[in-house]
């Protein structure tokens, strides 16, 4: 087909430059929303782009307007055929009250799983607390150092000391932990790229730290210095270490794929928002559980009594349990 | 099998392709980035400094925060707010893209970056590293989870046209119709092997030229018959030149037409 290449620009540039300033209107604002009559327009701009695009493909005199065609029915691509729903204003109220627990709840399976090789982990830490009096000493990491030596003793230690040790760190103290916790749960759900091997591995490893800890306070007859030391912060934190791991698990399903039909791309396309929804969340959860840990957890009777953290923690998980389990409730049942 | 271009085809059949990156531009821009998160990290240093004369703790607290989260959040926020790009990206001239040509997503964007963690793993990015040399779409784990690609966007090569016939007659161009004939016919990847050839005429060997631009006249008059007044006297290097003007030179038309009506 002969084109004469400067009428055909000249004829059809008003409607390249109309679909341009489209394009720059749905993309630079993400609430903007196309009426009945724009979306028409926009379709059937993309359409008679596209054709021109066809018309010259072949032609070899216009390098720079075949790339700008190329780069307009691109983008006019993504827009009509994109099929995700499109991100809205962020509302952090609705995202937090809704989006947050029905993620979560969308996922539970993925959740007990996780529940469960941590539990495996800290039964087989328990175990090996019980019958091997090395294994704390073999296991522990070196950032559990405090926790080598006698329970009994750390307790007498924490209960009579005459001053703050934290004083003057508690806030530094407080960023360590949000910090290191946040970068595990990143851990936690990345390693879910392994078939969920590295997730696993993972929350097993967390499982045996816990029974070995929990076992060694226990058997020292320390088990309400452990509930008070404990609870206030690991409510929250071994909560959201287990939701990390529920993603990683999430992710892991989405890359094996079992007894699924779509491709890999549209399994990973299906689970990634709510992989960034639940890691976030667990961000969050993990900055309060840090700021807990450095506040309050580490001071003990008679500074702060059992009863009030115990109390306290209780608090939290109840909370917890319901906000997971039944915040956004109506509006997901609505949305079904 | 591997490819070099990211090409989607659109359901009413038009192919649009993307040049993916190299895993070496990838990794320059990766070390550009590198270099300003330090230049970001020694400014929140001397920021803490400052702080710590006011609130040591709450300047030590916040000075690991800020660490981690511009370690962290950098490619995140540049990605989003650049749609694909972070500075080290945008000198190598990189983008980052959704793999079928759909709209870049913020969690996307989020979850190849997190997922670097893994990429990083054991140290150097060896694993980023052999998804990428093994990956048909040269993709790291993070590019796999999130279904996005790294492409190049090409500078479009403006060559000098002028050197192409400075102040010359083109005999070519008395034919109108086969002018168009021979734009049509020709393929882009052959004007430009014509346009290369004589951009870069000075650095072949005499004998090589001769023969280089004598295959070259030979294909160009398959493609389109010229009359024999058109294209007698002409050496084959000057044959080539003439084709190129016609087929880059598309203003020269409109010059020679306005001339003639002034």
């Amino acid at each position: 087909m002969i084109i004469d290449v400067e009428k055909f620009s000249a004829v059809e540039e008003p409607l390249w430059r109309e679909l341009e300033g489209l394009l720059v209107r749905v993309e630079e604002d993400p609430g903007f929303k196309l009426t009945l009559d724009q979306a028409r327009r926009l379709h059937y701009l993309y359409e008679r782009t596209s054709a021109d695009l066809g018309k010259l493909v072949t032609f070899s005199s216009e390098p720079e307007l075949r790339r700008y065609l190329e780069s307009l029915v691109a983008r006019a691509y993504s827009e009509i055929h994109e099929t995700r729903s499109r991100e809205r204003r962020f509302k952090p109220f609705t995202w937090f009250m809704h989006t947050l627990p029905q993620t979560f709840r969308r996922h539970i399976k993925a959740f007990w799983l996780s529940v469960a090789i941590t539990i495996v982990g800290t039964l087989f830490g328990t175990f090996a607390m019980t019958f091997d009096s090395e294994a704390k000493q073999a296991i522990l990491p070196e950032m559990f150092a405090s926790h080598l030596g006698d329970p009994t003793e750390r307790v007498r230690e924490e209960e009579t000391a005459k001053e703050d040790r934290y004083a003057g760190k508690k806030a530094s103290f407080s960023a360590f932990l949000m910090r290191n916790n946040i970068t595990v749960s990143i851990k936690a759900m990345a390693l879910g790229m392994t078939y969920g091997v590295g997730t696993i591995i993972l929350l097993f490893y967390n499982g045996i730290i816990l029974g070995l800890v929990g076992t060694d306070y226990i058997m020292a007859g320390q088990t309400k210095f452990l509930l008070g030391w404990l609870l206030p912060h690991g409510v929250i934190e071994i909560p959201a270490i287990l939701i990390a791991g529920q993603a990683g698990l999430v992710l892991a399903n989405a890359l094996i794929g079992w007894g699924r039909r779509e491709r890999l791309t549209v399994r990973l396309r299906e689970v990634s928002r709510d992989l960034t929804t639940i890691i976030i969340g667990v961000a969050l959860m993990l900055v309060w559980a840090g700021f807990i840990e450095a506040f309050m957890s580490q001071y003990h009777a008679p500074v702060l009594p059992y009863s009030v953290k115990i109390a306290f923690g209780c608090v939290e998980l109840v909370v917890l349990v319901l906000f997971l389990s039944r915040a956004g409730f109506q509006k997901s049942v609505a949305t079904k | 099998m591997k490819t070099t271009t990211l090409q989607i085809k659109t359901p009413e059949g038009i192919v649009f392709s993307q040049t993916l990156a190299s895993p070496m531009a990838r990794f320059l821009a990766f070390m550009l980035d590198l270099l300003c998160i330090g230049a970001l990290l020694t400014a929140i240093q001397l920021l803490m400094r400052f702080a710590m004369f006011i609130n040591p703790d709450i300047a030590a607290a916040a000075g690991m925060l800020l660490y981690f989260v511009v370690t962290l959040g950098y490619s995140i926020v540049m990605e989003w707010w650049w749609r694909g790009q972070t500075i080290g990206k945008r000198v190598l001239k990189l983008r980052v893209v959704d793999a079928e040509g759909m709209r870049l997503e913020f969690n996307q964007v989020v979850i190849r970056n997190l997922l670097r963690m893994v990429d990083l793993l054991p140290a150097f990015y060896v694993v980023g590293g052999l998804s990428a040399f093994v990956s048909r779409k040269a993709q790291r784990l993070g590019d796999i989870a999130a279904n996005t690609v790294v492409i190049r966007i090409p500078k479009i090569f403006q060559p000098d046209l002028e050197q192409l016939l400075p102040g010359k007659f083109n005999s070519l161009r008395a034919y109108p119709h086969l002018e168009a004939r021979l734009r049509q016919r020709v393929s882009p990847a052959e004007a430009s092997v014509a346009l290369q050839a004589i951009m870069r005429r000075d650095e072949f060997e005499p004998a090589a030229r001769v023969q280089l631009f004598s295959e070259l006249a030979a294909h160009f008059k398959g493609k389109v018959e010229f009359p024999a007044e058109a294209t007698e006297g002409i050496a084959d290097e000057q044959y080539v030149r003439n084709v190129a003007d016609v087929l880059y030179r598309t203003d020269a038309r409109k010059k020679t037409r306005e001339a003639a009506t002034a």
